[in-house]
């Protein structure tokens, strides 16, 4: 994955510092309060919303369990509609493809429509090492890469950001990126609108190549499929010449059929729409209609690894709906930036360490970013078992990273202890004795400080339960 | 309310054995008030959950199989833990090689659905928020059980909690993992606990109230956490007393 986030803490330590950020905390509280109530109004409207889970559950472990025959179907069809097809196994190789695709065009610069597949693997950073200028058109991902920023949310990028510092931002930086902001700019949502428009419409109207992702790829007929609640991600995908998607292969549904599922769960899930106001759907190329060169690259980059670990692999259904990002409380408080990737929230906390793998402290950190409440897994569409992934990443966490000797063998401990009834007895009797020697507030280390840092441990009762049951009931 | 008695084996949980035997004391003497029969099998200890949660599900799996060994034989389990009881029942069966154990059930569950019953004569003359911890509600879908056992109560006044269903973030090991999003949580639990103006914060689940209340009392916030059992084993006898 990207090169971007190398070298960020782990989770705990980027989390404590947002933790104490204020402005950040209340951004986030008002704004994941909001979407989270909306969308449980929206999704309440539908009575067979169990239905339509299960079967968009349904579908995608169908298409992943065929995913080489619906690719290869895919493939055919767009070229027999006038596309190109690349296949691109890991990040290096799809920006690649990329960036040798925009020089062929003769370009220096490209408008894009929101994508997580071309955040995930770097591309805006790789185009501009190699002299071209990637525009962002997305409302939020304008403000995000004005603001020399990372997205902090999958549907919602700024969401960190509040209208006064967006305006900000604005003033500050539009200038240099092209049409300046309108001078004594205030921050009315509709005049930041207004800005953003006149500044992006130069680069649509100039725009020779454009770079997207895709929500939905359709196999019977080779279509890509865009929903957005701009119109901006339209723009790009039918002024420029050229063309450029880069989608992830689990991307892929069998047909259209389908795709009414989705176009149902997805909206509902993510904005709390009944239907999104915008959505493209485009077969290659079609004469005279749109970009006259279209090519699709399929980017791999952990997917297939993802696919051959049974319970990992559910992960690989995500719609990118970001309900579980709107439900989570770790999120609420941690913000996004803390997860360190393009995906963050309990899905990032789940998919992050299966593409990118668990070698570094803030990846092998991150199965550890939940309270395992389930409240992601009671909000997302496709019924991913967040919580299981977890357990089931720490498992790998635990038995493949170092730093956690210690904790094994604490956990070792605690169960030969408890299933050694002399041993747990002993044990019993030496936490209560020795629980009486030590304060109940701020101990010096480890877990005990952790705990005792804001909160006062229990104080323990004279007897156990066992010995009460003892003295009654034997 | 008399019924035919009935044999049960209480799997206390090893939080409630070490730091809430209250609550182990008060499940027993309300489920014998209600004229059932109680047995408490001594081998037992505790049911992997923490080691299974944190990524050892190898240092799980014998206390998965010794839990089946242990309470083999009853008619029914009854665990005062909506945590633990989620464990056992949705995870142990994919840990242990062995027979199943006894039907498990969480107290409220066992009050509701086995003995039908809501009203189990207690008495508690107190203002109560009730928090639905995550494994009661989300795992064990407990849904309005506990409120409908507490409705029942006299005396007791049932506030709302704003944002009840939201995670205390205890979390098991996530509490000292992530410390500072895990305290930043609680703090907000308290936080919507006070407003209530409630004098007890109750819930199904002792290690959430640990953390909860430990955050309360750090902060000297007014209210106690307290284990349902205790306040539905209580009776005006015992409030007199």
């Amino acid at each position: 994955m990207s090169g971007t986030y190398l070298g960020m803490p782990a989770f705990p330590a980027a989390a404590r510092v947002a933790v104490q950020d204020t402005q950040l905390r209340a951004n986030l509280t008002r704004a994941t309060h909001t979407i989270r109530d909306k969308r449980a109004h929206a999704v309440a409207e539908l009575q067979d919303w169990a239905e339509l889970r299960e079967a968009g559950k349904q579908v995608k472990d169908h298409t992943l369990r065929h995913l080489d025959h619906y690719l290869l179907q895919l493939e055919a069809n767009i070229t027999a509609a006038g596309g190109h097809v690349h296949w691109a196994r890991d990040a290096d190789e799809a920006n690649r493809i990329v960036t040798e695709l925009v020089q062929a065009t003769g370009q220096t610069e490209l408008v894009k429509v929101k994508s997580m597949a071309t955040q995930e693997i770097g591309l805006n950073e790789h185009l501009a090492a190699n002299g071209i200028t990637a525009y962002e058109t997305d409302l939020a991902e304008l403000i995000v890469q004005l603001g020399h920023d990372q997205p902090s949310h999958i549907l919602v990028p700024a969401i960190h950001r509040n209208r006064t510092e967006i305006r900000d931002i604005f003033t500050r930086e539009m200038a240099a990126w092209g049409r300046p902001a309108p001078e004594h700019l205030t921050d009315a949502p509709a005049d930041l609108a207004e800005a953003a428009r006149l500044h992006l419409r130069e680069k649509f109207l100039r725009a020779k190549v454009a770079v997207s992702g895709a929500n939905f790829m359709i196999a019977e007929t080779g279509t890509l499929v865009i929903l957005e609640s701009e119109g901006n991600g339209r723009m790009c995908l039918t002024l420029p010449d050229t063309l450029i998607s880069i989608v992830g292969i689990e991307k892929i549904i069998p047909t259209w059929q389908d795709l009414e599922i989705y176009l149902q769960l997805l909206p509902r899930s993510s904005t709390a729409e009944r239907m999104n106001p915008y959505t493209t759907t485009f077969t290659a190329t079609t004469p005279g209609d749109g970009p006259a060169n279209f090519h699709l690259v399929l980017l791999d980059n952990g997917r297939t690894t993802t696919l051959t670990d049974t319970i990992g692999r559910q992960a690989l259904r995500c719609i990118r709906c970001s309900a579980c990002l709107n439900v989570c409380p770790v999120y609420e408080r941690a913000g996004g930036h803390a997860y360190g990737s393009a995906y963050p929230g309990p899905i990032g906390a789940i998919l992050t360490p299966q593409l990118r793998g668990t070698a570094t402290p803030l990846d092998a950190s991150l199965p550890y970013a939940s309270t395992l409440c389930g409240a992601c897994y009671e909000a997302c569409p496709v019924a991913i078992d967040i919580p299981e992934v977890l357990t089931h990443l720490r498992e790998r966490v635990t038995e493949n990273e170092p730093g956690h000797r210690a904790e094994h063998a604490a956990m070792k401990a605690a169960t030969y202890a408890m299933t050694h009834p002399a041993a747990y007895r002993a044990a019993e009797t030496a936490i209560i004795k020795t629980r009486k020697l030590l304060p109940r507030k701020r101990l010096p280390i480890g877990p005990a400080k952790a705990w005792t840092d804001t909160r006062d441990l229990p104080e323990l009762p004279p007897q156990t339960f066992r010995q009460w049951w003892k003295d009654t009931h034997r | 309310m008399i019924r035919a008695a009935m044999r049960i084996a209480l799997f206390v949980t090893c939080i409630n054995d070490v730091a809430f035997p209250s609550t182990g004391i008060a499940t027993v003497r309300l489920l014998e008030r209600l004229g059932v029969e109680v047995d408490f099998p001594e081998a037992q200890t505790c049911c992997g959950q923490m080691q299974f949660n944190t990524g050892y599900p190898a240092e799980a799996a014998p206390l998965a199989e010794k839990f089946a060994r242990d309470f083999r034989g009853y008619e029914a389990i009854v665990v005062p833990s909506g945590s633990c009881g989620a464990f056992i029942r949705d995870i142990h069966p994919k840990l242990r090689e062995s027979t199943d154990p006894p039907p498990v059930y969480e107290l409220t569950e066992f009050l509701t659905d086995v003995l039908e019953t809501e009203d189990v004569g207690a008495y508690f003359p107190h203002k109560v928020a009730y928090h639905p911890t995550c494994h009661s509600s989300r795992l064990l879908n407990l849904g309005d059980r506990p409120t409908r056992l507490l409705r029942r109560v006299e005396g007791l006044e049932l506030v709302e909690l704003p944002g009840a269903e939201e995670c205390c973030g205890f979390g098991g090991t996530f509490s000292v993992k992530n410390p500072d999003v895990s305290a930043a949580m609680g703090a907000d639990k308290v936080a919507h606990a006070v407003e209530t103006g409630a004098q007890y914060l109750v819930a199904a689940d002792n290690s959430c109230l640990m953390h909860i209340g430990g955050t309360a009392r750090r902060n000297a916030a007014p209210i106690k956490t307290l284990h349902l059992a205790e306040i539905l084993a209580s009776t005006r006898e015992a409030v007199a007393a």
